[in-house]
C-alpha cells in the first residue's frame, strides 16, 4: 500500500518542552508528597526515642507511678506497663475468636445472602467508628451497672478490635482455593471439620498477622479506656474489678500536666508504646512473611 | 465469592447413605456459633445507637431541638449547646482533609504509576507507619513539642502579614484579643490531617490498582505522558473511588479523639480564626466525661450519639462509593 509509515518521520522520542516539564513538574510534586509526609513521622519518632531513651530503665518499667511534681527520675510506669498488658491481652481473647468465626461465616457459611452481605459491609462501617464511641458505648451498659475495672476496658477495645479481626480473616478465607474445600468434603468431612482442619490451618499465619496488627492498634487507643477503667496510679493486677490504668491513658494524663517530671514520664511511657506496636508489626510482618514464602 | 456453599456435603452431591445420616451436632453448633459472631457486629452497631441514645434522652428533654444547637455550654448557666463544638469538629476535619488529599493522592499515584515494585514496599512501609505511631503521642508531641515551635516560628508571622487582609485575616489573622496560640483549631487539623493520610492513601492505591493495565499501555501508546495518562485514563477510572476514600479520611478526622483533645485548645468559642482555640465533639467528651454528672453527663453522651451518626453516615457512604468503583472495574 501506498499510504504505510515512513519510518524516517515517525519520532518515537519523548515529548519536548511544555508537555516533558508538565509530566517531571508532577513527579516532582508525588515526591514532595512522600517527603512531607514523613517529615513530621521523623520528629515524632526522633522525639519520643530522644526523650524517651533518657529515662527508660527497668526500673522505669515496673516501679510504681509517683506524685505528678516528683522529678523524672523518681518512680516510673510499672502499674501502666502491666495495665496495658493485661487488658490489651483481655481484649484480645475476647475479639479474636469471635472475629474469626464471623469472617468463618461470612465466608464459609453466608454465601451471596443479603444477610451476609450486610454483615460484611457493616464491619466495614464498624472500623470507621470513632473509638472514643466504644469507650462511651461499654460506660453506658457496662460501667453504669458494674463499675470500673480493667474488663470494661477490654470489652471497648474488643469492639474496636472485632472489624479488623474480621475484615483481615475474611480476605485471607477468601484466599483458600475450593478444590482444597471440595477434596475434603469428598473424604466425607463435616463442615466445621474441612474448615477447622483444612481451610484454617491453610492462612492461619495470615489471620495470626491481621489480628497482631489489631492488637497493636488496641494497645495504643486511649479514648475507649478513658471512662472503662478510670486511670488511677496504683497497680492493680485483678483486671475483672476495680480501677486500672494503661500506658495510653497515663501519657494522656501526664501530657496535661505542666510538670517536668510528669511529662518525662509522659515521654518514657510513650517510648514503650511505640515499641509495643513495633514489635507487634514486625510480628506481624514476619508471619506473613513465612506465608509468602511457604505459598510461593 | 466463594463457591463453597455449593460443595456442602449436606446439599445434592452426598451419596444416599449420607443424605440419610443427619449432619453431625458439632457440625450444626459450629455453625450457629459462627453465625451468631457474624450478628454480634450488627448487634454492637444498633446497640451502641440504643444504651447512649437511652443513656442522653436527659440532654434532649432538658434542652430541646434549640437548646442542643445553641452555643452555649456551660455547667454554671446548666445550659448545654453542642454547636461550638459541631463547628469546631467540621472546621478541623475540613482542614485536615485539605491538607490531607493531595498528599495521599500523591504518593498513591506515586507508589501505582512512578516506583518500581521493589521502592514501593519501603514507601508503603512507611506511610503505614504514621498509623502505627499511637494517637495520644501525636497529641503529646504536637501539644509539648509542635505547639510551641509554631506559635512564634510560623504562626505568629503569618498572622501579622495578612492582619487586614479581608478573607484570609479573617482565617489566619490574629484573633480580636491580637494573639494567635499554638494549642488551635490548625494544629488540631495539621496533626490530623497527617493521621490520616494512611487510610486515604492505601484505599486510593487500592482503587488505582484496579485501573485496566491496557488503558494504561493504550494511552502510552498514543504517545502521552504520564501525567497525561493519569489525567486520561486514571482518573476517570478511580474518582469515585478516591472520593470514597476521601470521605473515609473524613470520617476518620471527624472521629479522632485524643490528639484533637490535647492540641485544640480547648475553648468553647466559634470563631472564624483558625490559629485560636476551638473544640471538637470528640475532644469535649474525652476532656470531660470523667468528671461530668447529671444533665452534664447526659449531654456529652448525646453529643457522642451525634458523633456516631454523622461517622456512619460518611462511612456508610464512603464504603457504598469504594464499592461500587471497584465492581465497577470488576465488570470493565
Amino acid at each position: 500500500m501506498a499510504t504505510a509509515i515512513r519510518p524516517d518521520k515517525t519520532d518515537l522520542r519523548e515529548p519536548r518542552g511544555w508537555r516533558r516539564a508538565k509530566d517531571r513538574i508532577a513527579t516532582v510534586l508525588m515526591v514532595i508528597a512522600f517527603v512531607i509526609v514523613i517529615i513530621p513521622l521523623g520528629f515524632v519518632l526522633g522525639t519520643v526515642i530522644a526523650k524517651g531513651a533518657s529515662i527508660i530503665s527497668a526500673q522505669f518499667l515496673t516501679s510504681s507511678i509517683p506524685y505528678n511534681v516528683a522529678p523524672a527520675n523518681v518512680g516510673g510506669m510499672g502499674p501502666a506497663v502491666l495495665g496495658t498488658i493485661l487488658i490489651t491481652a483481655l481484649a484480645t481473647v475476647l475479639a479474636v475468636p469471635i472475629g474469626i468465626l464471623a469472617a468463618i461465616y461470612i465466608n464459609e457459611y453466608g454465601g451471596n445472602q443479603f444477610l451476609t452481605r450486610l454483615i460484611r459491609f457493616m464491619a466495614d462501617v464498624m472500623t470507621g467508628v470513632p473509638s472514643i464511641i466504644m469507650g462511651l458505648f461499654i460506660f453506658a451498659i457496662w460501667v453504669i451497672h458494674f463499675g470500673y475495672s480493667g474488663l470494661a476496658g477490654a470489652f471497648a477495645l474488643g469492639c474496636l478490635m472485632l472489624p479488623l479481626v474480621i475484615r483481615s480473616s475474611e480476605e485471607m478465607l477468601r484466599l483458600v482455593p475450593d478444590s482444597l474445600r471440595e477434596g475434603s468434603y469428598a473424604l466425607g468431612a463435616s463442615k466445621a471439620r474441612v474448615t477447622l482442619t483444612v481451610v484454617l490451618p491453610a492462612v492461619l499465619s495470615g489471620i495470626v498477622s491481621g489480628s497482631l496488627l489489631a492488637v497493636a492498634r488496641a494497645a495504643g487507643e486511649t479514648a475507649p479506656v478513658l471512662f472503662t477503667i478510670f486511670t488511677v496510679t496504683t497497680a492493680n493486677p485483678n483486671v475483672f474489678s476495680g480501677a486500672n490504668t494503661t500506658l495510653a491513658a497515663q501519657i494522656f494524663a501526664n501530657a496535661s500536666q505542666p510538670y517536668v517530671g510528669a511529662q518525662d514520664r509522659g515521654w518514657g511511657a510513650a517510648l514503650t508504646l511505640v515499641v509495643i506496636a513495633f514489635i507487634l508489626l514486625v510480628a506481624a510482618r514476619l508471619v506473613t512473611g513465612r506465608v509468602a514464602r511457604v505459598s510461593r | 465469592m466463594s463457591n463453597s456453599a455449593r460443595a456442602d456435603p449436606a446439599g445434592n452431591a452426598a451419596s444416599a447413605r449420607a443424605l440419610r445420616r443427619p449432619r453431625p451436632l458439632g457440625d450444626r453448633v459450629f455453625q450457629v456459633l459462627a453465625l451468631v459472631s457474624g450478628l454480634l457486629v450488627l448487634a454492637i452497631l444498633v446497640l451502641i445507637l440504643a444504651s447512649t441514645t437511652q443513656q442522653s434522652t436527659s440532654w434532649f428533654s432538658h434542652e430541646g431541638i434549640s437548646g442542643i444547637f445553641s452555643t452555649t455550654w456551660s455547667v454554671q448557666k446548666d445550659q448545654f449547646g453542642a454547636l461550638t463544638f459541631i463547628y469546631g469538629t467540621v472546621i478541623t476535619a475540613l482542614i485536615a482533609v485539605i491538607l490531607a488529599v493531595p498528599l495521599s493522592v500523591g504518593i498513591a499515584l506515586l507508589l501505582t504509576e512512578v516506583v518500581p515494585y521493589r521502592w514501593s514496599r519501603p514507601i508503603v512501609y512507611v506511610v503505614d507507619l504514621l498509623a502505627v505511631v499511637p494517637s495520644v503521642v501525636w497529641g503529646l508531641w504536637g501539644i509539648l513539642v509542635f505547639a510551641p515551635w509554631v506559635q512564634p516560628h510560623v504562626y505568629a508571622p503569618i498572622a501579622a502579614g495578612l492582619k487586614g487582609v479581608p478573607v484570609l485575616g479573617n482565617l489566619f489573622g490574629p484573633s480580636t484579643g491580637g494573639a494567635v496560640y499554638g494549642a488551635s483549631l490548625f494544629t488540631a487539623g495539621l496533626i490530623l490531617a497527617v493521621m490520616i493520610t494512611p487510610i486515604i492513601t492505601s484505599l486510593s492505591r487500592e482503587v488505582i490498582a484496579t485501573v485496566p493495565a491496557i488503558d494504561r499501555e493504550g494511552a502510552y501508546a498514543l504517545g502521552a505522558t504520564r501525567l497525561e495518562m493519569i489525567r486520561g485514563v486514571v482518573w476517570p477510572h478511580s474518582q469515585g473511588g478516591i472520593v470514597g476514600a476521601v470521605l473515609l479520611g473524613l470520617g476518620r478526622a471527624m472521629g479522632e479523639t485524643i490528639a484533637a483533645a490535647l492540641v485544640i485548645g480547648s475553648s468553647t468559642q466559634i470563631t472564624s480564626h483558625l490559629f485560636t482555640p476551638g473544640y471538637s465533639m470528640p475532644a469535649v467528651i474525652a476532656n470531660q466525661f470523667g468528671e461530668a454528672f447529671g444533665v452534664q453527663r447526659s449531654a456529652l453522651l448525646g453529643i457522642g450519639v451525634l458523633l456516631f451518626v454523622l461517622t456512619i453516615i460518611v462511612n456508610v457512604l464512603a464504603r457504598a462509593a469504594v464499592a461500587r468503583s471497584m465492581a465497577r472495574q470488576r465488570g470493565a
